[in-house]
């Protein structure tokens, strides 16, 4: 008998480890996964849910999604909600990018409007949004200002001219968390963070120029902005050094205060404490401030993006009409309210390579969008179709209001560079009309499409089990990778 | 016999370092963790940094190091080349590291490490010292 053996389908693409699996579960764990992918779901990625379905506190559901795979105590592509009042928190159910997320901006530009200017457009992006390892952002902080990025997130960029005062409004959690305490992030991540302000990162983070090639549900995408032929731009980025620090510094916290409260764990890397405990307390408003830091690189990066086509293509970005459609966050820890067993429960959401996917009505969504749901982004890979997507009900009522994150990778990094050539693929993208910018071929390797799972897959799965709906599909134009 | 050798692990990479004693498997590691993010041998041991650290534990202490050189590679934006560790028994570990600041026209530009993760961290002492990590890529 295998673990697999224990799990029961509930309908298609969706199946249950029963809380009765073992004794020390509190919960049962929930997988949405592509049938066809069942047999290739790791085992230690059903072991990491079942091990979330073990920590105090759990609630309904240890929940895997379309795009799981093993991570680092928590998997990645996973949710899991704590009770306020005996639960717990971790920074591995987070993971060291803290507030990794992705950005959509809308134009009022066609394929016509750019076509003699994506060499120009996507070489000028490179140069102007530094990217790659050891790349520093091209500001620099005054002294102690690094606190304000902090605590206040993308409000701080909009007030110091990166962007517009109406961009905040289509963000998650407008940008700014307001938990943050800057003063309790170390001094290390803040010196990690200041040089890098304002920077892309490296691996799977990109900026792409992408066409709305399709679009599945006319109604909302009119109200999220989009149509046919519209380019629009993506950002994927999180919160750097920055974000890096602060879940080493709390892993180490933890990895103490899981034995002082004397919590089972059967991975070191579950450390976590009480909620109620001053190390949960200090871990959920440094992991905010993390959260900020990442939503004002976004905000920054947004800047630089308008300048550019501002720049190459003679007009304003007012007049472009290069608006956020949407700014989403996939790894975070949330207090939400939501529905467990018909009573309404605040929550402590954790979110590892998952998307909130919240549904119509609820008030955390900007008030444009609150009728049809917030928009869901996932980014595909290097040469690959994102997709917009809207939150929905039963996202509501089974995930705790989550969907998949992305493709989520298969082949390890040092396979994909033995098994593919930066200039072959470089060429493929081209024959497909796929321009790519890259700091180094190492990266062209590693993120060669064919070593993540095929996230039109993994699209597919959230939309046929509901747990958010398909709006649009873009396709890139001109990628640029750290 | 090999001073490291690296291993895969999914989504990012691991390294197993080698060593008669604690301190040329720390130097060891250290050189594993910089041949990831460049190519070591053009970069010129020709600034140094000291520092010291302790920890409860050789794993703990294993990670803290690693961690304090990601540190410094990031923040005086540096690549290193050179390490020289001294262990005590109390746990207490000093570095001296050589190396240059980065120049990616003349250092080579491989792959950002974002993290160091205490998955399957292994400090093992019999007959010479073994260590493995992860890091997160």
């Amino acid at each position: 008998m295998t673990i697999k053996d224990e799990i029961k389908k509930v309908r298609d693409n969706v199946y249950e480890i029963p809380g009765t699996y073992n004794k020390k579960m509190r919960a049962s764990g929930r997988f949405y996964i592509a049938d066809e992918y069942f047999d290739d779901l790791e085992e230690g990625a059903i072991e990491q849910i079942i091990n979330i379905a073990c920590l105090p506190g759990v609630q309904r559901y240890s929940i895997g999604l379309p795009d799981i795979h093993f991570g680092y105590g928590f998997p990645i592509g996973g949710v899991a909600a704590f009770s306020m009042r005996n639960g717990i928190v971790s920074p591995g159910g987070v993971g060291f990018d803290i507030n990794c997320g992705v950005r959509l901006i809308k134009s009022n530009l066609t394929m016509d409007d750019i076509e003699g200017h994506i060499d120009e457009l996507s070489e000028k992006l490179f140069k102007n949004i530094p990217s790659g390892v050891g790349s520093k952002g091209k500001i620099r902080l005054e002294e102690g200002e690094i606190d304000n990025v902090l605590d206040n997130g993308a409000e701080w960029a909009v007030e110091n001219g990166y962007g517009w005062p109406e961009d905040l409004e289509v963000l998650e959690e407008n940008g700014k968390m307001v938990d943050a305490d800057s003063s309790i992030v170390s001094d290390k991540a803040k010196k990690r963070g200041i040089p890098q302000l304002g920077s892309l990162g490296s691996g799977n983070h990109f900026l792409e120029i992408q066409e709305v090639e399709e679009i599945f549900n006319e109604e909302v995408a009119e109200v999220f902005g989009l149509k046919k032929g519209m380019i629009v731009v993506m950002v994927h980025s999180g919160s750097r050094g920055c974000g890096h620090q602060v879940c080493s510094d709390y892993l180490r916290i933890m990895d103490k205060a899981y034995k002082k409260y004397k919590i089972q764990l059967d991975d070191r890397q579950l450390a976590c404490a009480p909620l109620d405990s001053k190390e949960a307390q200090n871990y959920i408003q440094a992991m905010a401030a993390a959260a900020n830091y990442a939503w004002a690189n976004r905000q920054m990066m947004t800047h630089w993006i308008r300048e550019t086509f501002e720049d190459v293509l003679g007009k304003s970005a007012k007049d472009m009409e290069m608006d956020i459609v949407y700014d989403v966050a996939h790894n975070i820890v949330k207090m939400e309210n939501h529905k467990v067993y018909n009573r309404e429960e605040d929550l402590l959401v954790h979110r590892k390579g998952a998307t909130r996917a919240f549904g119509p009505g609820r008030e955390e969504v900007p008030e444009k969008y609150r009728a049809v749901g917030q928009p869901v982004l996932i980014p595909g890979t290097m040469g690959t179709a994102s997709y917009v997507l809207h939150g929905t009900e039963k996202a509501m009522e089974e995930t705790f209001g989550s969907t998949a994150h992305g493709a989520g990778r298969i082949l390890s990094r040092s396979k994909a560079k033995k098994d593919y050539d930066a200039d072959e693929i470089t060429k493929d993208l081209e024959s497909k009309g796929i321009k790519i910018k890259a700091t180094s071929k190492h990266v062209i390797e590693e993120e060669a499409p064919w070593a993540y799972k095929d996230v039109d897959s993994v699209v597919r799965v959230s939309d046929s089990t509901g747990i958010a709906k398909l709006v649009a599909k873009l396709k890139p134009i001109a990628v640029c990778k750290g | 016999m090999k001073s490291y050798e690296y291993f895969e692990a999914t989504a990012d990479i691991g390294f197993k370092a080698y060593g008669k004693d604690l301190n040329e498997a720390f130097e060891n590691a250290s050189m594993a963790m910089f041949n990831i993010i460049t190519d070591t041998c053009d970069v010129e041991p020709k600034t140094e940094i000291s520092f010291e650290i302790a920890s409860e534990d050789y794993v703990s202490l294993l990670y803290d190091y690693l961690e304090e050189l990601l540190f410094h590679h990031e923040v005086d934006f540096m690549l290193f080349s050179e390490f020289n560790v001294k262990i005590d028994e109390n746990l207490n570990l000093k570095a001296t590291i050589k190396g240059e600041g980065i120049n990616w026209d003349k250092h080579e530009r491989k792959t950002e490490i974002k993290a160091i993760t205490f998955h399957k961290m292994e400090v093992v002492q019999t007959d010479g010292v073994k260590l493995r990590a992860i890091v997160d890529l």
